[in-house]
């Protein structure tokens, strides 16, 4: 990846709503030009997405959320990669990450209620050939995502005027 | 009273703290410190020492620990050289040590060359100490910059020192290699001391690299070094700054430090020493990071004071922008009391800093870009509206 696409999406992460014209001026090139990068990492499928950072305490939603680690068999030929894309086309699935220790796939799940989330382990999870164990941890509480420590305001600190 | 105290005329920005306090939605360019708090690997370093009960006093000079680690840092960052045992002393700050080195090496009458327009306690701290500040005046034709030729003419025989820091709170400017040899040259020609302030050296851009005087050829034996953790380190609070000087001209501010001051506080010095300890490790990145994000904003500074007709000499270095306001008819005081009072931004009157500073504001580019922008609109009302 060309330094112009990692300083653009070091900005994007800072603030995926930061307009163009903006960035272009931050990082002395021209619009056309950041365009282009964000254009060419939208292809290629290195941005995939732009969506906030929510606090969802602050909300009425509410669901549950787990962190499931899962022991399976790897298959001939694939090792890990099919059993982790079979589970992760389950909707409730939200990320899948391939982990080094007792267990070898690490889900996010998220599900409106725990008889859903349960029905989830042991009937869909479970039941999948390879899956030979699972561990599940119910999320209580988020203190901090993707950086941003929840419900925290950093105020500025400093006196208005100092030389 | 003393009178060389009373000859200092008060700060030029205390009236703007009064008004700025009666005022809401106040948006502040006028702050001289990073807007990023402390990196957080420092604070827990200080916390763990506390808790540690690591809460005495250390030696005069510094924890020894925190000397060695300044004495690898300035070798590694700058190419200078210091022994960590006699010649590197930890201030309360580089404020102290520009006290320190003032009253440590001038005797009544001795005069000190200074560039107008200049950090406000450069003057004050020469006129405590008894000297005479020796004003050499610089504009937006020479950027900013000391000329070797406008030095030489400042030079008489009751000069001491050359006191220069680059790149330069108010303006941002910098100085390159060629015109600091010009003026070592004179320096050492003259049998001069140099006293430098190198506290925003590390904030620079576009690729150019600022050099300490200290490493030119026959200057470290006749420089006294100041820097300090706030402004690289985004450290402020902790008040922790060094001088760094041949054992000769280190012992006099030494023994004022020792007699005033005893010694910087211990929790502070702790996280200094994990400032440059995890540099040592990452290469500075905490330093790199910042420099960064204040470059991309120093960039958005200069096009919106250029698209409002603020002409303005294009900062290399620390973290403010000069732009001229001569052409709306206003003096430099004026117009920052009018721009408060009128559309809530704080900005710093040129004159803080010195007589040439007159028809300038300081402003600060070490705010978020959001509020910056903010900003931006507001003055450009205020300019239209004048």
């Amino acid at each position: 990846m060309n330094e112009l696409n990692q300083r653009v999406l070091e900005l994007l992460c800072q603030d995926c709503r930061m307009p163009v014209s903006r960035i272009a001026v931050m990082l002395g090139v021209s619009e056309e030009e950041v365009a282009r990068a964000i254009q060419g990492m939208e292809d290629d499928r290195v941005i995939v997405q732009y969506r906030p950072v929510v606090d969802w305490d602050q909300t009425q939603k509410t669901f549950v959320e787990a962190m499931i680690s899962v022991k399976v068999t790897p298959q001939r030929d694939q090792g890990f990669d099919a059993i982790a894309k079979r589970i992760g086309g389950f909707e409730e699935v939200r990320s899948v990450f391939l982990m080094s220790g007792a267990y070898d796939l690490l889900l996010l799940l998220e599900a409106p209620t725990l008889r859903e989330l349960a029905y989830f382990v042991s009937e869909k999870l479970s039941t999948l050939d390879t899956v030979t164990a699972t561990s599940t941890s119910f999320v209580l509480k988020r203190y901090k995502q993707d950086g941003v420590i929840f419900g925290q305001k950093m105020e500025d600190q400093r006196l208005v005027i100092s030389p | 009273m003393n009178p060389l105290v009373e000859a200092v005329p008060p700060s030029g920005i205390r009236k703007f703290f009064d008004i700025a306090g009666g005022i809401e939605d106040v948006i502040s360019l006028g702050i001289g410190e990073p807007d990023f708090v402390t990196p957080y690997h420092i604070r827990s370093a200080v916390i763990d020492s506390l808790m540690d009960g690591q809460t005495q006093y250390t030696a005069n000079y510094g924890m020894i620990e925190l000397r060695r680690e300044i004495a690898h840092y300035l070798s590694a960052r700058f190419g200078v050289h210091y022994d960590a045992e006699n010649e590197v002393l930890v201030t309360v700050g580089a404020s102290e040590a520009i006290d320190m080195v003032m009253r440590g090496l001038l005797a009544p009458g001795d005069e000190v060359i200074l560039p107008d327009p200049g950090y406000v306690s450069y003057q004050p701290c020469v006129q405590f100490a008894g000297g005479t500040p020796v004003v050499v005046p610089t504009d937006a034709d020479n950027g900013f910059m000391v000329t070797p030729e406008a030095l030489e003419k400042a030079v008489t025989d009751k000069t001491k020192a050359v006191f220069l820091a680059y790149p330069c709170n108010p303006t941002g400017a910098v100085m390159p290699l060629d015109t600091m040899q010009a003026i070592a040259d004179i320096v050492i020609r003259h049998d001069l001391l140099m006293i430098v302030d190198d506290i925003y050296i590390e904030l620079v851009y576009d690729g150019f690299r600022q050099e300490s005087f200290a490493s030119l050829p026959g200057m470290r034996e006749r420089t006294i070094l100041i820097n300090g953790f706030s402004k690289s380190f985004a450290m402020t609070g902790f008040r922790v700054g060094y001088v760094c000087a041949p054992e000769w001209l280190l012992k006099n501010p030494a023994k004022i430090h020792q007699y005033a001051i005893m010694c910087a506080s211990r929790a502070s010095q702790v996280g200094a020493i994990q400032a440059l300890k995890q540099g040592r490790l990452d290469n500075y990145r905490d330093i790199e990071t910042m420099r960064q994000s204040y470059d991309q904003r120093r960039r958005l500074m200069y096009k919106a004071f250029t698209d409002m007709g603020l002409p303005c000499v294009e900062p290399k270095g620390a973290f403010y922008m000069f732009p001229s306001i001569a052409a709306t008819g206003m003096d430099s005081d004026t117009f920052c009391e009018r721009l408060l009072k009128e559309q809530a931004v704080v900005c710093i009157p040129g004159t803080a800093f010195g007589a040439c500073g007159e028809g300038y504001i300081r402003c600060c580019y070490a705010t978020s870009v959001d509020k910056m922008s903010e900003a931006f609109d507001r003055m450009h009302a205020f300019l239209k509206g004048k």
